[in-house]
């Protein structure tokens, strides 16, 4: 698939964060989103995902049939979408008939990042980084092109980060797409960056400021 | 349809599972029965007389036990944003969650209606009457509950606001519920009247709640 946003911009409660944001990302390529706390990587990454409308601007995918883009998609972000009181293989299971599409099997899934001893634990007894293994697990157990990653480093130990950077290798030479917001090194060296902050609006003067506030 | 079952199950799932509002709805409604002869006396005649609106009073109430986590819960863990992106349209999965949430809350109170009927000296035609009116009517309940708990989804203590949404458009219900419960007592309109018009208030409830919960959950991304 090939995915081509046009002059993205957005605003949220009123303040635009970022405006004339343009890429185009195709097979195999992977997009890192940079930008410092609250520049709005996150609120990126949601109107990919089609969770927000963007201001202006439009996202388009080619060759991805009739699928809308939500359904060629994966999220992986701050809130993992996992039930506390189900086991990591329910989970999993859960995501595999939701999304249809199944690749791996939860366990196998669960193996692959070095989890399979807690296959039939309560996600909820699970630290935060198993946790977001769990929540990555679900890359592998649906197959989809492309991978919206929100920070998927935060809480991993070095081991899990290697890990992630394999899949994340593997996936993109099986011909997929990544797109990942972080802070840090993900070790995709071939990886294209994106600074957010180069498309922040040119900082409003007083009357502008003013105007913010009547609203 | 894989989707269907598998927010089915999954609710179903947690629902038994600690933390879940599986047995809840049920101690409840118990409860608020309990209550009333206490407060009224034990003044039979009267309890018979008031028994099948009591009972419909306390399903209606049990009902809002856990409706506001119906989508909220989703909402918070980010489970919504996993739904979001199932080929299966999201009514189809509003269906499911609200059938889950039927088939803990207002299932159990259809089946112990005749039981609970004993506190409030309910004679056997009541019993089976209330009975057979719940299993009728509380998927009305249930449907028109789901549009006020997605509408509150993101909403923080929504459960307060979602009471005093969902509560009037519940009236309807609850009137025809009780007439039909009374006329099978006996009455100048025959049974089977009322309990129509609360099949067809399930049914058009059915419809609405399930949209207005899709299109509220839509607008509200």
């Amino acid at each position: 698939m090939r995915l081509i946003a046009e002059t993205l911009s957005c605003r949220r409660s009123g303040r635009r964060i970022f405006s004339g944001l343009s890429f185009a990302l195709a097979d195999g390529e992977a997009l890192v989103v940079t930008g410092r706390n609250g520049a709005g990587k996150s609120s990126l990454l949601a109107i990919l995902a089609g969770r927000l409308r963007p201001e202006a601007g439009r996202l388009r995918a080619e060759g991805i049939g009739e699928r809308t883009i939500p359904e060629t998609l994966h999220v992986v972000g701050h809130r993992d979408g996992l039930k506390g009181a189900l086991t990591a293989q329910e989970n999993l299971a859960f995501a595999r008939d939701l999304l249809g599409g199944a690749a791996l099997a939860p366990r196998e899934a669960l193996a692959r990042l070095g989890l399979a001893h807690a296959a039939a634990l309560p996600v909820g007894y699970l630290s935060a980084g198993q946790r977001r293994r769990v929540a990555l697990a679900r890359l592998l157990v649906c197959r989809r092109p492309l991978w919206l990653l929100d920070e998927p480093t935060a809480a991993l130990d070095a081991a899990s980060r290697e890990a992630l950077a394999g899949l994340m290798r593997e996936h993109l030479a099986a011909g997929g797409l990544v797109i990942a917001a972080t802070h840090q090194s993900l070790g995709l060296d071939e990886a294209r960056r994106l600074s957010i902050e180069a498309y922040r609006p040119p900082a409003p003067s007083g009357a502008d400021l003013a105007a913010e506030f009547d609203r | 349809m894989r989707a269907f079952v598998a927010v089915l199950a999954r609710d179903l799932r947690l629902a038994g599972r600690i933390g879940g509002s599986g047995a809840l709805g049920l101690v409840f409604f118990l409860m608020i029965v309990v209550l009333v002869p206490f407060a009224l006396g034990p003044d039979l005649n009267l309890l018979s007389r008031i028994g099948p609106a009591i009972l419909w009073l306390a399903a209606v109430l049990a009902t809002l036990i856990g409706l506001d986590r119906l989508f909220q819960a989703d909402e918070e863990d980010g489970s919504l944003d996993l739904i979001a992106g199932t080929p299966a349209p999201l009514e189809l999965v509003v269906v499911a969650k609200v059938l889950a949430h039927w088939l803990t809350t207002g299932l159990p109170l259809a089946l112990a209606a005749p039981l609970f009927g004993l506190l409030v000296a309910l004679t056997p035609t009541a019993m089976a009457a209330t009975s057979l009116t719940l299993l009728v009517g509380t998927p009305a309940l249930t449907f028109i509950g789901a549009a006020g708990a997605a509408l509150t989804a993101s909403i923080r203590r929504g459960g307060l606001i979602l009471a005093v949404v969902v509560l009037p458009l519940m009236i309807p219900t609850l009137i025809f519920g009780v007439s039909a419960t009374e006329a099978a007592g006996g009455g100048t309109v025959p049974f089977a009247t009322p309990l129509m018009i609360l099949a067809a208030l399930s049914l058009v409830a059915a419809v609405t709640g399930t949209l207005a919960a899709a299109a509220a959950l839509r607008w509200g991304e």
